[in-house]
């Protein structure tokens, strides 16, 4: 078929119930202090990596809520695991275990194993 | 000496006035427009932070209200207050004019009109309720769709009718967060498998222990909080509700289906309390709540001598506030009737 240079783009919108809520739930479970999260940033202020590079934990920590995956997969690898946020946290939110968790589910997720 | 008080409004400020001056010695007249004491307490059904029944701070009204000389007509509406000499003559559509050494005006707000806000669908869509309706809910023990099915999921919108121009409304109506917090809980309670979302400009948890009811609602009951003001609430052709709202945290627009909105209503002063002000003289602020003399010592102190103000009519307050405010302004009348006997 010939091609005019048109594409769809796929849309901004965060459609919740169609997301895949299924890392949500397993790092939920895993490590419930993410549901303690009041996203003030104070981890991604701190982040070392963040002074150099896209990443913020308070966005995974969002897109997680969301079942937003996609972001996930592609940022969760900017972490280095340093744990300068976990000694921040005013909520007491185990951040260096989430990125832990999501990493070892998001693989498991990504080969079937779930 | 004993004087003559009017307290105008029964709801927990202006039964708060009565009871206190009534134990003080003086003989009180409370007044109040609706059947009933209480005011819009005497609705809920629970309390935050601690979720007692709302029953126990009226049946400490009651109580307290009764042991003096007190006496309540209900069904009245006040329509001026006029001062002449050292006497206040206070006009009513019920027992007529009284005369009083001193008055209390303790008109406290009423709930915003939900309706206001077309874009949320209340009095459209009929699973969109308001925390009132929410709250009647709790006292029949069921928190239903009108299908009489158990919600799978409800929203939370906060600061309805507060912190928004389009209604006129600048001010922020303080306890509806903490409402809503509350309220999710309940409803987790209520109903385990269902999702909870509050839908939040910020969180204002000004109270002691509302920040930890906040975090329990998190930790204890899996409430989620989207950051964001949601733009519109439409209907499924199956009947759910869907909602739009920018997630402001992840930088998108969110789209979600619901089984139920609970909208967070917020405070207005009382409509028959600003039309007793402007009869009487009394001044208004920029919010339409009364000004006291002072915005830091002397909210309780109205220009009209003799005149003092008690309670949310001042101001959006939660219960304990009010009752403290209603025992200043008793201080204030206190005051001024021992400088009339000298």
């Amino acid at each position: 078929m010939k091609s005019f240079g048109y594409t769809i783009s796929k849309g901004r919108v965060i459609d919740y119930d169609a997301n895949d809520h299924r890392l949500e739930n397993l790092v939920l479970a895993a490590e419930p202090t993410l549901a303690l999260c009041i996203a003030c940033g104070c981890c991604a202020a701190t982040c070392t990596a963040a002074q150099h590079t896209g990443f913020s934990l308070r966005r995974i920590n969002v897109s997680l809520r969301r079942g937003e995956t996609d972001i996930i997969r592609q940022e969760i690898s900017g972490c280095m695991l340093c744990g300068k946020c976990t000694i921040l946290c005013p909520r007491g939110v185990s951040t260096r275990n989430i990125v832990f968790t999501v990493r070892k589910h998001l693989s498991l997720l990504d080969n079937n194993a779930v | 000496m004993s004087r003559h008080v009017v307290v105008i409004g029964g709801g927990v400020a202006g039964m708060e006035c009565a009871g206190r001056l009534g134990m003080m010695g003086h003989r009180v007249t409370l007044i109040e427009k609706d059947a009933k004491t209480g005011g819009h307490a005497a609705l809920w059904y629970q309390l935050f932070p601690d979720r007692r029944p709302a029953r126990e701070v009226i049946d400490y009204l009651n109580e307290s209200g009764t042991a003096g000389d007190v006496t309540v007509f209900t069904g009245t509406v006040v329509k001026s207050v006029t001062r002449g000499g050292n006497c206040l003559a206070v006009e009513t559509n019920g027992p007529g004019s009284l005369n009083a050494d001193a008055v209390i005006i303790a008109t406290g707000f009423d709930l915003f009109d939900a309706g206001k806000k077309e874009e949320y669908g209340h009095g459209i869509y009929e699973n969109v309720i308001t925390s009132a309706e929410l709250e009647e809910m709790f006292h029949n023990g069921k928190v239903l769709t009108v299908s009489g099915k158990s919600p799978e999921r409800v929203g939370i919108i906060h600061c309805v009718g507060s912190r928004d121009e389009k209604v006129g409304n600048f001010h922020c109506s303080k306890v509806c967060c903490v409402t809503a917090v509350k309220q999710a809980i309940e409803i987790r309670e209520l109903m385990p498998d269902t999702q909870v979302f509050c839908f939040y400009m910020d969180m204002r948890m000004f109270g002691p222990y509302y920040e930890e009811l906040y975090r329990e609602s998190q930790e204890k009951w899996n409430v989620s909080y989207v950051r964001g003001r949601v733009s519109e609430a439409s209907e499924t052709i199956g009947g759910r509700l869907v909602i739009k709202v920018e997630d402001t945290l992840a930088g998108r627009p969110l789209r979600m289906e619901l089984d139920m909105l609970v909208l967070m209503t917020g405070m207005e002063p009382s409509a028959a309390g600003s039309q007793l002000a402007r009869n009487s003289g009394l001044i208004a602020g920029a919010n339409g709540f009364l000004a006291g003399n002072d915005h830091h010592y002397g909210t309780n102190e109205s220009p009209l001598k003799g005149v003092f103000y008690a309670g949310s009519c001042v101001a959006p307050m939660n219960i304990t506030d009010s009752l403290s405010h209603a025992r200043a302004a008793v201080l204030g009348v206190s005051e001024y009737l021992s400088k009339l006997s000298q």
